[in-house]
């Protein structure tokens, strides 16, 4: 494909190589993302995932095999590493633990700033990045940022990575630890900048809800293997492999293929409740209506 | 000491704010008064910032209220002499499994605590081998617990505080950074430790977890707002929407399938029980048609 702005070829990865404790991370891992499209990555703790989206953004250099980011080749020994990191923002598990500066403008501000642009410019991107999470600069960017709860930290930090203007956007669980509200919100804020932003986004997650709700297409991890890429539909439909590679299954899901397993005819695929609710309707027995 | 038909925590009219530099405080707790009895399972939910998290750490004293009074087994938390016994009779399991695991062997990490209060090396021994094999990890204690699953670490953290005995287990979301498996796992042992007559406290945003809850308690600007039995409150969809807060998918289900056909229960609040009910649904037709 050449319009992709992610291309990861047989990339292997081994930890604490040539010691008693080595581990093999990756196995062969192929994936590609095209320009604005949304990626879930879905697998078992342990799976691969982490170390996967560590080579995004440089934090690995493919040992084994080839990663290319919008024509920058990470297996060259003279890669641009800050010209790879201006281009992919990643938001790490529990980004809001990486909050150092007192104040909320202050903290988002503070990587444009080592970027060495005008403060101008620095304070146009702190202001533009967190209107579009969804905190006003004018009420929020003075203030502190320990007093901030759960959802507004994570923000923050979102805010923080938006504020290089990265064209691609990796996010680690994004919404993990994040009450049913603000999981939403921040899921909506995510999809606008997906979608009205064309920012690239690939995010892990173990939350299927979100990756309904966000993705495009999903890979499967287990192992440190590439076990199954398709749509959202797609995967979810495929109960063997959701059983086997100890993916969790949105509640819809598990009801449907129990039902399925128990000789209902119901379509696994309707994962959307309203589509659920449907499936159970056209299977109850006419008298009971 | 404390009379066995006396609740095990009593919260009594607690108020607490966090001070903020300029001297204001930002209010959290007011004026919150309810009970944890004795074998009880309790799930405290609120959106980000209702103030269960900071409520959660009043129960063993990690906070002492600024007004009011928590009293736990009959020990007042503000009683400083007496917090050592406090948190061997409460203890916590927090978020992030990383941050509550101090040694670098398995078996070293749960006896923490127990040498910390000067216990035996063999009963030490023995207690840390049961604290083990209750939450399934006896086979890992000689592994270094970096390498394992944000579960399996969890599942330390609790063997740590159940070494200690305690009477009740308070989890402040100690599941909310895991996968769906490894949250799983930690239902499981909290399953069989509540059925050992074990006290357990869940502070979490899964309302899948509360559904394991004998009552939920639910919290919105630092009060207590609903209160009731999981299918109780999971019935008032509309008022949960309002303090920002879901249902189950399965209740979700239940209640539109419900308005639709209405002999089809619409209180049932776990998948097994929708899947359960669709059998008996077509099981009754059966009856009414003689087979």
């Amino acid at each position: 494909m050449t319009d992709s702005i992610i291309l990861v070829e047989d990339l292997d990865h081994v930890y604490m190589k040539n010691t008693p404790l080595e581990h093999q991370a990756l196995y062969s891992v192929n994936m590609t993302v095209a320009r604005g499209e949304c990626v879930a990555i879905i697998g078992h703790t342990g799976s691969g995932k982490s170390t996967l989206i560590q080579h995004l953004n440089g934090l690995q250099r493919p040992q084994k095999g080839r990663v290319v980011i919008d024509g920058l080749d990470l297996s060259q020994r003279k890669l641009d590493v800050r010209a790879l990191r201006r281009k992919v923002g990643l938001v790490f598990q529990n980004p809001e633990d990486q909050i150092f500066e007192k104040l909320v403008g202050d903290d988002i501000a503070y990587g444009p700033l080592k970027q060495g642009l005008s403060i101008k410019e620095v304070t146009e991107r702190a202001k533009w990045a967190m209107e579009v999470v969804g905190l006003s600069f004018a009420d929020m960017k003075d203030r502190e940022t320990f007093a901030l709860s759960g959802g507004e930290k994570r923000k923050v930090a979102l805010a923080g990575v938006l504020a290089l203007r990265p064209e691609i956007l990796v996010l680690d669980e994004p919404t993990a630890g994040l009450d049913p509200c603000s999981r939403k919100d921040l899921l909506e804020r995510i999809r606008y900048l997906n979608q009205s932003e064309n920012l690239t986004v690939v995010f892990v997650s173990h939350n299927m809800e979100e990756v309904a709700y966000l993705a495009h297409r999903v890979y499967v991890m287990a192992n440190g293997r590439v076990v199954c890429e398709g749509t959202p539909r797609h995967v979810f439909g495929n109960a063997d492999i959701l059983h086997k590679y100890h993916i969790g299954m949105p509640e819809t899901v598990e009801i449907l293929h129990r039902l399925k397993r128990k000789g209902y005819a119901v379509n696994p695929e309707a994962y959307e409740v309203q589509e659920t609710v449907q499936e159970i309707l056209s299977i109850l027995p006419a008298a009971g209506r | 000491m404390s009379d066995e038909r006396e609740p095990l925590i009593r919260v009594e009219h607690v108020s607490f704010g966090y001070t903020m530099n300029d001297k204001r405080t930002l209010p959290v707790l007011r004026d919150i008064s309810f009970e944890v009895r004795r074998g009880e399972y309790l799930a405290i939910i609120g959106h980000n910032g209702s103030g269960k998290s900071t409520l959660a750490k009043h129960l063993n004293g990690l906070l002492v209220p600024q007004q009011g009074n928590v009293w736990v087994a009959g020990m007042n938390t503000k009683d400083k002499g007496l917090r050592k016994e406090i948190r061997k009779c409460v203890g916590m399991v927090f978020q992030h499994p990383d941050n509550q695991i101090v040694a670098t062997i398995v078996e070293d990490d749960v006896a923490f605590g127990l040498e910390n209060i000067g216990v035996p090396a063999d009963e030490m021994r023995q207690r840390v081998d049961e604290a083990l094999q209750m939450v399934g990890m006896f086979a890992f204690r000689h592994r270094p617990p970096h390498h394992l699953s944000g579960g399996q670490k969890q599942r330390i953290a609790i063997s740590g505080i159940l070494a200690m005995r305690p009477a009740c287990i308070v989890l402040d979301e100690a599941t909310s950074m895991l996968d769906s498996y490894g949250r799983q796992d930690i239902l499981r042992v909290m399953r069989a430790l509540h059925q050992q007559g074990m006290t357990i406290v869940t502070v979490t945003h899964h309302m899948s977890e509360v559904v394991e809850a004998d009552r939920v308690i639910v919290m919105e600007a630092g009060r207590i707002v609903m209160e009731g039995t999981p299918r109780d409150v999971f019935q008032q969809q509309e008022r949960l929407h309002e303090l920002q807060l879901d249902i189950p998918d399965a209740s979700r289900i239940s209640q539109a399938v419900h308005r639709v056909v209405p002999a089809f229960s619409g209180t049932l609040i776990r998948t097994d029980e929708v899947v359960e009910e669709v059998e008996n649904m077509h099981l009754r037709t059966l009856e009414v048609h003689g087979g």
